[in-house]
């Protein structure tokens, strides 16, 4: 993982950090009472979505603040962004970007780090579980705030037995701004 | 048998290494998190002091953790056994590795023998919570305490541990302290070691 570049950065130079550890370890604690909540391993799975969603559509206000990335002219351009910028500034953990669908709309992000899963290990009972499905959420919720509407999975899971996180994101449309007034009243 | 089956690469989440614990994340990552925790949170319970229970059961969760992280990375395997010890470890090294600073103060409480308080100016947990009004006296530092608590706990020193919002002269946001109550063994063992 390359080390953080602090100079000259947008993304890291003025803003505070805290341990990671404290932020994976209380995300833990999140997972554990869901699980303790919900019987189910999916209603598990989409509470962490839901809830990735009401941090995503908040998340986007302070990603853009902090990064002064200029407009994105295609969905390429986003998931570059997603995957360079926005884990990095994040998590402090730098994504890829590989198989792009023919038509351009779908793609995977590949992570092979990821603080949110460190000192980890699914049970045999939780098989079906996505650990770190919070981060689809996230994604969705900021894209769907500059009017995107995605879909986004996990489709690999260290936790699971494979080698790198990897999350697929398909752009299903891009919906038209609505402006909240009517310009001719 | 956990770890059979898995290819190379994946070792047993124990024999992995554990890294320094110098890796950070961004505050509003954090942020985010734990408003997300409380607003869960908030829609399970039907009043205040259940809510605190709970923010309290995830800290100690992180509690316990963070002791056998600390224990293993700075102290060399070694555990604190004395009460003052403990809680100058709670004090100094634990907030410096969870908060990024050492706590502004530790006091012994001058009613009860078995009361100590740690207070902070602003809990980083707080730096981002308005608390509304209906809500009372209601603390997020709920969570802190149970980070407290756990790491007590886990340290053989059983506690009912509380955050409390102090209002400060010349101050407009109150301090937090976390009150820190021991029970009877403790202070029991403590005389008995001299």
């Amino acid at each position: 993982m390359a080390p953080p570049t602090r100079a000259g950065d947008y993304p890291f130079a003025p803003v505070d950090r805290v341990n990671a550890e404290l932020f994976t370890l209380t995300y833990g604690a999140i997972v554990r009472q869901l699980l303790t909540d919900f019987e189910e391993v999916e209603e598990v799975n989409k509470q962490l979505d839901t809830m990735g969603y009401n941090i995503g559509v908040r998340l986007i206000d302070d990603f853009l603040a902090k990064s002064n990335i200029t407009r994105c002219s295609e969905f390429k351009d986003t998931a570059e962004v997603i995957a360079k910028v926005g884990f990095k500034m994040f998590l402090g953990v730098s994504a890829t970007v590989s198989n792009w669908s023919a038509d351009g709309s779908e793609c995977s992000l590949i992570l092979d780090d990821n603080p949110l899963a460190d000192f980890v290990e699914l049970p045999d009972t939780c098989q079906g579980l996505f650990y770190c499905n919070i981060l689809c959420g996230v994604i969705r919720g900021a894209l769907e705030m500059v009017s995107m509407r995605t879909e986004v999975k996990f489709v690999k899971d260290m936790l699971r037995g494979d080698d790198a996180f990897e999350i697929r994101l398909k752009l299903l449309e891009q919906v038209a701004e609505e402006y909240p007034y009517k310009d001719d009243e | 048998m956990i770890g059979v089956g898995r290819s190379k690469q994946n070792l047993n989440v124990v024999d992995r290494p554990l890294g320094k614990g110098k890796t950070e994340v961004l505050l509003s990552a954090f942020a985010f998190l734990f408003s997300e925790l409380v607003q869960y949170n908030q829609t399970r319970v039907d009043n205040i002091a259940e809510l605190e229970r709970r923010l309290e059961d995830a800290g100690y969760a992180v509690g316990i953790r963070m002791l056998e992280l600390l224990c293993h990375r700075e102290k060399g395997n070694r555990r604190e056994t004395r009460l003052l010890n403990i809680l100058s470890f709670v004090h100094s090294t634990v907030w410096k590795s969870l908060f990024g600073k050492v706590a502004d103060s530790l006091e012994k409480g001058t009613e009860h023998e078995d009361e100590y308080m740690i207070s902070e100016k602003e809990l980083l947990v707080n730096r981002y919570i308005s608390v509304p009004k209906d809500m009372g006296a209601f603390n997020c530092g709920a969570f802190v305490a149970g980070v407290v608590k756990g790491v007590l706990d886990g340290a053989g020193f059983p506690a009912r541990v509380t955050a409390h919002f102090v209002a400060v002269e010349g101050q407009p946001r109150p301090r937090t302290t976390i009150l820190i109550k021991f029970s009877e063994e403790v202070l029991q063992r403590e005389a008995r070691l001299g």
